[in-house]
């Protein structure tokens, strides 16, 4: 059961075994693909009705959300699907506020990926380091990727409180009060404001990640970098980071995905409307289609959405297919 | 356990040169210096990630009145201590908190079982095919749901559930509860399927051969064999899901409109709404409504990190 689990770990997060640089080898514990047709029907029952809510809910929906989106509709009428154009993209062409939330996203997109990624790097690195209690750490830098972006939401408006907040007392503590800021009322502020507190809440999940990569190296590669002498900081640079990138291939893909979907933390810090300086697709959809009835514009937005996941899930989905490795 | 076979673990002084006494003292000292500088790092990265929560907790202790008064981190002041607070969440939550529970348990459960029997078809029943199948299901963890937002609330709309279900009574009174549950349920089948598909890929082929050169058929392979393995794989993903879908706000927000279906997190969100200036208030709303998934992650936290491992 132990080493199963492992597996699953070590699998599932990308470990540097599957990383092999002798690409086309299909490596993968089934049998030939000439099998009988008899296995083919005998395991119909059992995909078959879970494929048909993934086939009407996931991809029957998105065919629907771009048929929605080529209408007019709006308001409480219906569709009509008798007159279909590209109307409602040249609109997001021209829309002022569709350029400042897709640059936001974009910003979000980046920033908060690397932040996390950097972060959880650094923690995995320190847990990594043969510490005691390790348990105990781990326990408490994932618990925020428990929590509901609803609850965490609530805490970091607090957190954020320009009055009596923590940050801003933090930094009158420590004698930078000159920099305590309205963080999320502040337009040049709010976006960092929302990056910094997404990075606190998946920092936690990049770290489970890397350490499942970090494991995943045979222990005489630290011995051998010892052995050679090189520094700390050195073997971790030279040696074992070089060797995480698969954990930070897939770490990296969730994360960009989660950032073009983030909505719940921002709906509930500001609402539907964060203003031109936080705005961002997944909120703007949310308010042309449920808040102003926009109902084709909305979609039109979540084309786009779904479009800017599909680049980035593309081509990870391709090279996992290509190594054998779904 | 972890801690012994961890690579990179700096001496801890059986592995010095017991000969050379002076550089093995000196080594010891640095070695410690490092030490101390490491924990130091590490609960630093505590105070930071738990700082959220003790402010938020400290402050749903306060009155009114102390909660301005005081740094928020510090524990209530003398004659500034109240429960008032939680007491009056519990209240506005409780809703919210039954119908969670009545949406979460079914629509997790469903979720992990339709997962299990679908990695189960695509993994361990060999046909030709079967990894474009489930490529459509890997996918399908990774869409945004905002790209199908619109269309699943034209469905629910045009699928009226509670005159379909008015044969039902107490089925049609809950019809808001049972078109989320159908929702997560068909939402959260890409992730169990990955989840159990990366554990059933693990399973010993020979082993199934060998029950399927008894005779043993498809289904009693599964029941038989499979299932009775899948224990730690149902833990992990039952974990997971339930903490997902407890905490799901969006597909609540567009799906739920009768007030007696709300959901906690739709009910924490009016809370805060509606009581701006009341912090306490607030903060003790967001631990009512966090505290089934954080029992859950103190309890099963290992298996929480699994299934957040495994989405990737």
């Amino acid at each position: 059961m132990r080493r199963s689990i492992r597996r699953l770990f070590g699998g599932g997060s990308g470990n540097s075994d599957d990383a092999r640089p002798d690409g086309g080898t299909v490596t993968t514990g089934r049998k030939s693909a000439l099998a009988l047709d008899g296995e083919f029907v005998q395991s119909l029952p059992f995909w078959v009705p879970p494929a048909l809510l993934v086939g009407l809910f996931v991809y029957g929906a998105i065919g629907w959300n771009v048929l929605i989106s080529l209408t007019d509709w709006s308001g409480l009428g219906q569709p009509d699907y008798g007159s279909l154009d590209l109307s409602m993209y040249a609109r997001l062409v021209s829309d002022q506020s569709f350029i400042a939330a897709f640059r936001n996203t974009l910003v979000l997109l980046v920033a908060f990926t690397l932040a996390s990624l950097l972060v959880g790097l650094a923690v995995a690195i320190l847990i990594d380091r043969g510490i005691r209690f390790e348990n105990g750490f781990r326990t408490v830098y994932l618990l925020p990727m428990s929590l509901s972006f609803v609850v965490t939401a609530i805490f970091w408006s607090w957190m954020y409180n320009p009055q009596v907040g923590v940050i801003n007392e933090f930094l009158r503590a420590v004698g930078l009060g000159a920099l305590a800021q309205q963080w999320i009322s502040d337009p040049r502020f709010k976006l960092w404001a929302v990056i910094f507190a997404l990075m606190w809440q998946f920092s936690g999940y990049c770290m489970v990640v890397y350490l499942a990569g970090l494991r995943a190296i045979p222990t005489e590669q630290y011995e051998a970098a010892k052995v050679d002498g090189a520094s700390t900081v050195r073997m971790y640079r030279r040696v074992i980071i070089p060797q995480l990138r698969a954990s930070t291939t897939s770490a990296a893909v969730v994360l960009m995905v989660f950032a073009l979907k983030a909505f719940d933390f921002l709906f509930v810090l500001f609402g539907d409307t964060p203003g031109p300086a936080a705005d961002i697709l997944s909120v703007m959809m949310f308010r042309e289609a449920f808040s102003t009835t926009n109902w084709a514009y909305g979609s039109a937005i979540a084309t786009v959405l779904f479009a800017l996941a599909l680049g980035v899930i593309a081509p990870y989905l391709f090279v996992q297919y290509r190594r054998g490795e779904l | 356990m972890a801690a012994t076979d961890a690579p990179g673990a700096p001496a801890s002084g059986s592995d010095g040169d017991p000969t050379d006494d002076r550089s093995f003292a000196d080594r010891l000292r640095a070695t410690g210096a490092r030490r101390i500088a490491l924990y130091a790092a590490l609960v630093a990265l505590v105070a930071f990630y738990l700082s959220p929560l003790e402010s938020g907790l400290m402050t749903a202790f306060k009155t009114q009145d102390a909660f301005f008064r005081t740094t928020p981190f510090a524990p209530p002041p003398p004659g500034g201590f109240t429960v008032e607070p939680w007491f009056e969440a519990f209240d506005r939550l409780s809703t919210g908190l039954i119908n969670s529970a009545l949406l979460a348990v079914p629509a997790t459960v469903l979720s992990a079982l339709l997962g299990s029997l679908a990695a189960y078809g695509l993994t361990n029943v060999d046909w030709r095919g079967q990894i474009a199948v489930l490529l459509l299901f890997v996918a399908g963890v990774f869409i945004p749901y905002q790209a199908v937002l619109v269309p699943l609330t034209r469905f629910w709309t045009i699928v009226d559930l509670p005159s379909l279900l008015s044969a039902f009574p107490p089925l049609a009174a809950k019809a808001g509860i049972i078109e989320l549950i159908v929702t997560h349920v068909a939402y959260g089948i890409p992730i169990t399927t990955v989840l159990f598909r990366a554990f059933y890929s693990t399973l010993d082929d020979e082993m199934l051969e060998a029950a399927r050169l008894d005779g043993a058929s498809t289904f009693r392979i599964y029941r038989r064999i499979v299932l009775p393995l899948s224990g730690p794989i149902f833990a992990v993903t039952l974990i997971y899901q339930f903490t997902q879908i407890w905490n799901d706000l969006l597909f609540a927000l567009v799906l739920i409109s009768d007030p007696n279906d709300q959901v906690v997190t739709l009910a924490l969100n009016t809370l805060k709404g509606s009581m701006v200036q009341q912090y306490n208030l607030q903060m003790a709303g967001a631990f009512v409504a966090a505290l089934p998934t954080l029992l859950v992650y103190v309890l099963f936290g290992e298996q929480f990190a699994e299934g957040v491992a495994g989405e990737s």
